[in-house]
């Protein structure tokens, strides 16, 4: 998978003000892909921990590794 | 274990004839502390009319975007056990079919990796693991893999666990192999349940007939629901056994005190279509007219049978009142033979889906997204036949819009060159 499509994506990200962001939102850092091949990419940012999900168990957004802090959330600061 | 915390709003719920989930969760606070202070919580909330749980959040196992619900106490100070309680869905088999053994292991390893309360089933069909910390996660995850072949099921912006009636395993009027398809929808989009990438939720339930016990006609996106295309097989000997009385109707499921069976009032009038008829000796039906609705079939199962051309019709947009409204699927494919490996089918799923992740905007379901851009351009999408058989009502609107794709010959229109000539 193109390595410069998945660091379009991470440029993106850290690009933005906001922490989470939903997949289509990811898409429109790679505007000439089809979301069904954005989406392979996106799975490769996934598994090679470049991104994490976040769910509220109703809708998944994505972030960076960095952000969001499990200990935090379990202590019910976030 | 003498009880952590009092609870005298919770002990009311024990009273009366009624199981009760306190009676139960009590009986597992004796061996597992979180169920402690699981009750102390629950009492406070009772007590000052406040929940306390949080949900949401990036716990999970590796790689995978669903399955896992983050939830936690917003109390941890006062109920330290409690302080995370994270839900574990796990994808149940076909129809819910297990042996005790199974159960037994799944108890067992709930016990050892999270409070031992579970939910038999959840709403959603899966099986639903109440409880957790979030160093259990991946241990529990692997066993469950592992030891017990079972797999987390979904949550989030992903395809949901698929849920089927009990199908050809136990009733007669299953149309299709509804455990067949669902397995092989939940094997084929494995990526899609649990990888999220749509807009929302997407959900698939499947009725062998059009009863629809798993309520797929309400509850999923995408409705697969059995039907025939030839005519309801008549036993007229079983029709005039019914009603002189042989035979008790709806398989006696009613007041042993019934009055006689009136197939007229009980049969005829309330078929929705009004295509039967009986003249005393033999029964009628108009099989073009008959909306396969069942009712007829329900009140005399040894007479009246669905057909032999079996199949199914699918219908899509069904979802519980969030955004917008509580909305029933509409029908989309008639009639589709649905048999394996169901290539026509999947065919449909992967255009809907497509048109979806495109247009769909983020936590909009398909169908507020079909209200939204209209069905003709839903169909249009997945390339389907706009078909009366789609249609609930006749249009009241007198204005019709043709498409010149529509029309033989088409046409076009220049609207500069249109103003260019009506200028005033
Ligand atoms: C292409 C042919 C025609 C079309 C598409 C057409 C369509 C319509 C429509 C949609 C209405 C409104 C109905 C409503 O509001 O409920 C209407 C009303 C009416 N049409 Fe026609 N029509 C056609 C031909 C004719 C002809 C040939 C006559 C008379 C010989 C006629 C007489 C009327 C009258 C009197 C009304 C008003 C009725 C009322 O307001 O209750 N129409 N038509
Ligand atoms: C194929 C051509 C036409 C069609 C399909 C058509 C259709 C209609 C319809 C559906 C209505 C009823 C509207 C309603 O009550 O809601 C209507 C009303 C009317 N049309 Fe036409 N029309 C046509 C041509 C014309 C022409 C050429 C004229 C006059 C030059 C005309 C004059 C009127 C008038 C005066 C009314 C009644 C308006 C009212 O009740 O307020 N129509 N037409
Ligand atoms: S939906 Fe129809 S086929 Fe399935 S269990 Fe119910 S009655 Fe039987
Ligand atoms: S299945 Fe329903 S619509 Fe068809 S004949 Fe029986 S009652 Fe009428």
């Amino acid at each position: 998978m193109s390595e410069e499509a998945k660091e379009r994506v991470i440029e993106w990200v850290k690009q933005q003000k906001k922490t989470k962001h939903y997949f289509n939102d990811l898409c429109k850092a790679l505007p000439e892909i089809k979301m069904m091949q954005a989406k392979k990419i996106i799975n490769e940012l996934i598994n090679e921990g470049k991104l994490k999900y976040w769910s509220s168990g109703s809708t998944t957004m994505y972030m960076l590794p960095s952000e969001g802090d499990v200990a935090k959330e379990e202590k019910g600061m976030n | 274990m003498t009880a952590k915390h009092a609870t005298p709003m919770l002990d009311e719920l024990e009273k009366g004839p009624w199981p009760s989930f306190v009676t139960d969760v009590k009986r597992m606070a004796q061996k597992k502390e979180m169920c402690q202070d699981w009750l102390g919580l629950m009492e406070m909330s009772f007590r000052d009319k406040e929940g306390h749980w949080k949900h949401g959040g990036i716990v999970g196992v590796l790689g995978y975007g669903g399955g896992v619900i983050g939830r936690y106490c917003d109390r941890p100070d006062m109920f330290p056990k409690v302080a995370h309680f994270h839900t574990v869905r796990v994808n149940q088999p076909a129809s819910k079919f297990y042996n005790t053994e199974v159960l037994r292991k799944l108890c067992d390893l709930w016990e050892a990796r999270g409070s031992g309360l579970t939910n038999m089933h959840g709403s959603t069909g899966d099986i639903v693991l109440l409880g957790t910390t979030t160093d259990q996660l991946e241990p529990l995850f692997y066993e469950l893999t592992h030891e017990m072949e079972m797999d987390l099921g979904g949550s989030g912006s992903n395809m949901r666990t698929p849920e089927a009636c009990l199908g050809k395993s136990r009733c007669e009027w299953s149309c299709i192999d509804t455990q067949d398809i669902i397995y092989d929808i939940t094997q084929e989009y494995q990526d899609a349940l649990h990888r999220p990438m749509f807009p929302y939720k997407f959900k698939f339930k499947s009725s062998g007939c059009p009863c629809d016990c798993v309520a797929a006609i309400a509850r999923s996106d995408c409705s697969i629901i059995g039907t025939w295309r030839d005519d309801v097989r008549i036993d007229q000997a079983a029709v005039r056994a019914y009603v002189g009385g042989e035979f008790v109707p709806h398989a006696g499921a009613q007041d042993a005190k019934r009055e006689a069976f009136d197939i007229k009032a009980e049969v005829i009038d309330l078929c929705p279509t009004k295509c039967m008829e009986w003249d005393g000796k033999s029964l009628k039906i108009w099989d073009e007219d008959c909306t396969r609705c069942m009712h007829c079939i329900r009140v005399m199962p040894r007479a009246l049978r669905p057909g032999l051309d079996t199949g199914a019709t699918i219908l899509v947009g069904a979802k519980a009142p969030i955004l917008e409204g509580a909305q029933l699927s509409s029908v989309v494919i008639p009639f589709l033979k649905m048999e394996p490996p169901y290539t026509e089918f999947k065919g449909f799923v992967e255009k809907m889906w497509d048109l979806w992740m495109e247009e769909g905007k983020n936590r909009e379901r398909l169908g507020e997204m079909i209200q939204r851009i209209g069905l003709r351009e839903f169909l249009k999408a997945c390339e389907l036949t706009p078909d009366p058989r789609m249609v609930n009502t006749p249009r009241y609107n007198p204005y019709i819009f043709y498409d010149p794709a529509g029309v033989p010959g088409g046409w076009e229109h220049d609207g500069k060159a249109f103003r260019e000539r009506h200028q005033a």
